[in-house]
């Protein structure tokens, strides 16, 4: 038998760390999606640059989207940190060894990549916009007229969105100290659940406002740009399938890696496998059983395939899951993940 | 969580870690977290003995630009060594305590309401003095009594005695070391004192019996046990609970509570039936010893073993472990010893089985305590007393060589053998400190004048007609300490900062009460340096480097047999007194006799109690850095025990004891450290003024719950380990 | 250049948590707070009971994670002793230190930037202990230089049975304790 007891009183270190509450499961779930958005806009790049069809959504409103996605995430982020005014040390000093100077690196190449991505089309897309400021037409040409500049455009949107979505897991899996997040399954599954939270974003926003052609006022034209699809059709139920079939993927391979994640902690120290009860069994069970894992996944999962065989029609409410459990998963990891904590292997 | 962060005002700079700034302009402070640039500030040092308890350290106090920042032990002085204790270290925490009194205060509602309006000096000393002129001129002056506690009563008691204020008293002796004491003066015709002359650094075997060093926090006695821990000692611990000084014993002997006189009883008759104590002592300086020989007989370790529960083995393996190290061998008199209303009696005992080690004036044993000689100030004489006290009529309590607390508040309460209409009660919160508060409330409603002179608001001063706030000590002058130990020092107790608010040192309210009593010619000096400055001149002390150095050592003189000294005694046999005439001829045990403790009700528990690190008695639970390392206290309860009754460990309880009495909601600690039989507090909780804010209902209070209490015959001590409890689930 | 690390001697601790009000005070520690406490460990089960005491801090880490994570460089060795610091201004007040740290040796300091037990540099500068070890009671802690074979810290490591916490997390903590 041993008892323990500890004189140590610390806010947000005792009696179980809680550093972050909320904020940092917003910047991860908004940087995740973030970087599946990239990914997808960016296989969409390529395709254009090959001449193929590609002008419909991923390739305008996707940055878009994620640019204001992306100022929320920073912003959650920022609201989180103790010493708000020294923010601007971070881009004083790059530290090789920490994820998260590499993070802010990324992120400040993000920025410029998503904007120029944006230009692609934003004349088009908010005619208001492109009437006022020639230059951004002008611009937008010259890009479009250069399949070389698409590919490359394309090229760093999968490269950043990859490394982006990975740090988002990378972040938290490097602290040994937390044995719950301490597996290198995190980053690729912070991966896969952007890119499922990202193909969920995008069909939702796509079949909000099915209307064209974009209003050419102000306001009316910069909601269009972002929600409406461009061009004169409506979107071909091709581009909804192909989400959905890329979100089935990416459910199913969540599915696989949680597994395989629980599977290397019960397969490891002490420590870890009392990580796994936080998760299971803990304060935050109910909400990963049943918001992460059957609302998050397998329901979605059952929905879209039947959506597939038209068997039922297409709704928004897969999407909605999918974000909602994409989401919880975030906020469960970063709750229990703090929870957990190393167990003395040795009697000392 | 609070977040007062007291250097909030200290700007942060663009300094980097190390950027040398640090560390080569003292006394430019650096103390800063590294990386904030150290501010630029003056230190001053000033040396003043501490009070955050009543062992007077010498510390130095550092102040930062003329504010306290931290206080450090003295390296001159024989009790710190230069190391405090927490509560010590931690005085700068009740210096800024925003719980303080700060104004005095007159009282506006009901007694006992909490209700006081601020009122100035001038008008609340105004006001006492002229209630002490009408109690004194209806009753006479002696209806008039103090209670003290402390080195700042002390011109409480002058001006008071010159009134002709005769009786007081101090908890100190019967709510504390009065059993002790007595019990050595009987036996070695001499009380042990402060600080107790153990050699503990020397010892080969110490035997603690509830002695509970490192939790109970007598700093160069904590300090010396940290020594004998590492000179490998052999540490015999009789305790019900595993506390930290029985987690370093070779022997911890988890006794049954109220048995620990079987134990030494039967410890003494190994000694002798075995012939392993000291004869040539014995033969030497001992009186009566066949016959208190002849009385312990019986007390064999089987005999004991069924009473303490602790196998007779082990009794007997521990016996010789202490005659093996004799003379260098302590049964260490212990403190706090008023447990069970035979104390003196008890604490004879442990007299004596010292005395069968021969360890009085051996080294490793009880030294000879050598003091130095400081001159008084030369005060005109008082007044003849008018009537005798009223503690302790007709010899009740005939060994008691202090006053007897409840003998006085018993006359309160019945007026005789005359009325008691005014208490001034300095720094003793006589509502946690004396046993069953009833009887002390009841008293306080007798008064026609309750004066409560205190540094913060305790449970009494709820009660008070006035409040007179005290400046803390190392905001005040005080009297010289003259000190008695390896060897004699003097220390000096100088004003370090400023009160922070209009707190009057208690030398000065004295001053100014005995100006406005008509007895002003008994303070004669100006202000203290002047009366301090006086005794030293006249002891042949430099004032001045008293004032920078706060410590002087007085001569060495041998205190051992080992160093040459010499031993005597001064009983009436003018011997070490095995068989007391005394106690036999007032009808007591001339050799000290068991009797069972009392059987607990089915259900319920016998509750003891103990020290904390951070804690003294009632008076620091508001300090701001001790209350941080523990607001409240816990019940220890047995883990078996708290799985039977259903309670977890960290959940809140109530406990009832055997007269219905209720306590304030406290903590269970569910633990292997103590007997299924025994619950554990850590006293002095349990604050109800509310004026305490931030302790107010913080844990249980151990005395609240003290309704049952036995009264020592001999000397009338109170017990406090006489209760019983039940758990009480909260709702 | 030393290499500074604490020895500490559980045999003689008390636990009265006078290093931690010494260390409040001595580094203006916010109420609330504390850079360094205390725990227990008792084991066994009534009465054959073992108890180990040990006054905890930052371990100032051979192997520092908490080094490793910090975006800034706020966090990091500093060429004294080697000794585990953080620079407050340049602290962004992440807490990814206080994440990574396996002892919970951190806190966020009211003013935002992480805090924690800075091995005071600045006494040591100037050529004192630590307040902690300055002031316990019992001289039951040690403060030196582990590289020098001759300092009194590797003296006892040689000659003591010792051991750290949780050495499994790979920091190589620099704070032994004396069993
Ligand atoms: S033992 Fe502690 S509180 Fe008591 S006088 Fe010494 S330092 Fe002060
Ligand atoms: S104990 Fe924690 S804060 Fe200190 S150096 Fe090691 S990891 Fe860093
Ligand atoms: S809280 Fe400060 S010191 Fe800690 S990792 Fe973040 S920037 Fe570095």
């Amino acid at each position: 038998m041993i008892e323990i007891t500890t004189t140590r009183h610390n806010p947000l270190v005792d009696p179980v760390l809680s550093v972050w509450s909320w904020e940092i499961p917003v910047y991860l779930f908004f940087g995740g999606m973030i970087a599946g958005m990239m990914i997808l806009a960016g296989i969409n790049m390529l395709k254009l640059a090959k001449g193929e069809r590609a002008e419909s959504f991923y390739s305008v409103q996707t940055p878009l989207l994620g640019f204001i996605l992306m100022n929320l995430g920073m912003g959650a982020l920022f609201l989180d940190l103790a010493h708000k005014l020294y923010v601007y040390r971070v881009y004083m000093a790059f530290e090789p060894h920490s994820p998260m100077s590499w993070g802010s690196w990324v992120l400040l190449l993000v920025y410029p990549v998503i904007l120029v991505s944006a230009l692609i089309r934003l004349p088009q897309a908010w005619p208001w916009l492109g009437e006022r400021a020639p230059v951004l037409q002008r611009l937008s040409d010259a890009i479009v007229a250069s399949p070389g500049k698409v590919k490359l455009l394309g090229i760093l949107n999968i490269g950043l969105g990859i490394g982006l979505g990975i740090y988002t897991g990378i972040l938290l899996s490097t602290m040994v100290a937390r044995p719950l997040w301490n597996s290198a399954i995190l980053g690729p599954l912070f991966l896969v659940s952007g890119l499922s939270a990202a193909a969920a974003m995008v069909h939702l926003t796509a079949s909000l406002v099915p209307g064209h052609p974009a209003p050419r006022s102000f306001l009316g034209g910069a909601f269009a740009m972002l929600v409406q699809p461009l061009g004169e059709r409506p979107p071909e139920p091709r581009t909804a399938d192909g989400l959905v079939k890329a979100d089935l993927a990416f459910l199913a391979v969540e599915l696989v890696l949680i597994g395989l994640l629980f599977i290397g902690l019960a397969s490891s120290s002490a420590s870890h496998v009392a990580a796994i009860d936080l998760l299971t069994s803990g304060k935050y069970a109910t909400i990963f059983w049943w918001v992460v894992i059957v609302a998050g996944i397998l329901v979605p999962l059952a929905l879209q395939w039947l959506e597939l065989g038209h068997r039922i029609p297409h709704t928004i409410l897969p999407a909605l899951l999918v974000l909602a459990g994409g989401f919880a998963l975030r906020w469960v990891m970063v709750g229990a993940g703090q929870a957990s904590h190393m167990i003395a292997a040795t009697g000392m | 969580m609070e977040q007062l962060s007291r250097r909030r005002f200290l700007k942060i700079s663009a300094a980097t870690v190390g950027a040398g700034a640090v560390g080569s302009q003292i006394p430019v402070v650096s103390s800063l977290a590294m990386g904030s640039k150290p501010p630029a500030g003056k230190v001053e040092t000033i040396p003043t003995y501490c009070e955050m308890c009543f062992w007077k350290c010498g510390g130095i106090a550092h102040v930062r630009d003329g504010k306290l920042w931290k206080f450090e032990g003295n390296p001159l002085d024989p009790m710190s060594r230069g190391r405090l204790c927490p509560r010590g270290t931690g005085a700068p925490g009740t210096h800024y305590d925003p719980d303080r009194l700060s104004k005095p205060l007159i009282r506006a509602g009901e007694r006992g309401k909490e209700e006081f309006k601020a009122v100035t000096w001038d008008e609340a000393l105004n006001y006492v003095a002229d209630k002490f002129k009408k109690i004194a001129a209806e009753h006479g002056p002696e209806s008039i009594a103090l209670w003290k506690h402390g080195t700042g009563a002390r011109f409480f008691e002058h001006v008071m005695r010159a009134y002709g204020c005769v009786n007081k008293a101090a908890p100190s002796f019967a709510q504390c070391r009065g059993p002790r004491d007595i019990g050595y003066l009987l036996t070695y015709g001499t009380g042990l004192g402060s600080p107790e002359p153990t050699d503990i650094a020397n010892t080969k075997c110490l035997v603690l019996i509830g002695t509970h060093l490192g939790e109970n926090m007598h700093n160069t006695q904590v300090q010396e046990f940290a020594q004998a821990v590492a000179n490998k000692a052999t540490i015999i611990v009789v305790d019900p609970r595993y506390s930290v000084a029985a987690s370093k014993a070779k022997y911890w002997l988890p006794v049954k509570p109220g048995t620990d006189m079987a134990l030494v009883l039967a410890w003494m008759n190994v000694l002798v039936s075995e012939g392993l104590y000291d004869k040539e002592f014995v033969a030497k300086h001992g009186h009566g010893f066949d016959k208190f020989a002849a009385a312990i007989k019986d007390n064999t370790p089987e005999w004991a073993e069924a009473e303490t529960g602790i196998p007779a083995a082990t009794i007997r393996a521990t016996a010789r472990e202490m005659a093996k190290a004799r003379p260098a061998a302590l049964v260490h008199p212990g403190r706090r010893v008023n447990w069970y209303g035979d104390d003196a009696q008890r604490q004879r005992a442990t007299a004596l089985l010292n005395a069968l080690l021969g360890n009085w004036g051996r080294k490793g044993g009880l030294y000879l305590q050598a003091g130095m000689k400081v001159a008084g100030y030369p005060f005109p004489k008082f007044p003849e007393a008018g009537k005798p006290k009223v503690d302790n009529v007709d010899e009740r309590w005939p060994f008691a060589d202090e006053e007897v607390t409840t003998g006085l508040r018993e006359a309160t309460i019945t007026g005789k053998p005359y009325p008691i209409k005014g208490w001034v009660v300095y720094a003793s919160n006589l509502i946690q400190t004396l046993p069953n508060e009833k009887e002390t409330i009841e008293a306080i409603n007798k008064l026609d004048l309750l004066v409560v002179v205190e540094t913060h608001p305790s449970e009494i001063a709820g009660y008070a007609d006035v409040i007179l706030p005290d400046t803390s000590f190392i905001e005040r002058h005080d009297d010289l300490y003259v000190g008695w130990g390896r060897q004699g020092w003097t220390a000096l107790r100088q004003p370090t900062v400023a009160p922070p608010g209009e707190q009057k040192p208690a030398w000065w309210i004295a001053k100014e009460l005995a100006n406005r009593l008509g007895v002003g010619q008994y303070m004669p000096f100006k202000d203290m340096d002047e009366y301090l400055a006086a005794r030293c001149e006249k002891s042949g002390i430099d004032y001045a480097k008293l004032r920078k150095e706060g410590i002087l050592m007085g001569p060495k003189t041998p205190i051992t047999v080992e160093e040459g000294a010499e031993i005597s005694f001064d009983t009436p046999s003018k011997k070490v007194e095995f068989w007391s005439d005394q106690l036999a001829k007032r009808g007591f045990d001339a050799v000290p006799k068991y009797t069972a403790p009392e059987k607990a009700p089915d259900g319920f528990f016998r509750l003891i109690t103990g020290r904390a690190p951070v804690h003294t008695f009632s008076r620091t639970q508001t300090n701001l850095y001790l209350r941080d390392l523990m607001k409240e206290n816990e019940v220890w309860v047995n883990a078996e025990t708290a799985a039977k009754a259903g309670l977890k460990h960290g959940q809140y309880v109530k406990l009832k004891n055997q007269d219905g009495v209720v306590s304030n909601r406290v903590k269970v600690k569910a633990t292997q450290r103590i007997r299924p039989d025994t619950l554990y507090m850590v006293y002095g909780f349990g604050h109800t003024n509310r004026m305490l804010k931030s302790a107010y209902l913080m844990g249980a209070s151990a005395s609240q719950l003290n309704t049952r209490y036995k009264v020592d015959p001999l000397m009338g001590g109170t017990s406090i380990h006489q209760n019983f409890v039940t758990f009480v689930k909260e709702a | 250049m030393p290499r500074f690390g604490m020895v500490i001697d559980t045999l003689k601790c008390v636990g009265c948590m006078d290093c931690v009000v010494a260390c409040q005070t001595e580094n203006d520690v916010p109420f609330g707070h504390c850079r360094d406490w205390i725990v227990t460990e008792t084991r066994g089960e009534f009465p054959n009971l073992s108890l180990e005491i040990r006054s905890e801090r930052c371990n100032h880490c051979d192997n520092p994670p908490c080094v490793t994570c910090c975006p800034t460089g706020a966090s990091h060795v500093e060429g004294f002793g080697k000794t585990v610091q953080v620079t407050a201004e340049k602290c962004i007040g992440c807490k990814a230190c206080l994440a990574a740290c396996p002892y919970g040796a951190r806190f966020v300091h009211p003013d935002g930037y992480a805090d924690k037990c800075t091995f005071c540099l600045h006494r040591v500068k100037e050529g004192k202990d630590p307040a902690c070890v300055s002031v316990c009671p019992t001289h039951c802690m040690v403060f030196g230089d582990l590289d020098d074979p001759k300092s009194a810290v590797s003296q006892l490591l040689k000659s003591r049975k010792h051991h750290t916490i949780l050495p499994e997390a790979g920091t190589k903590p620099r704070v032994f304790y004396l069993t």
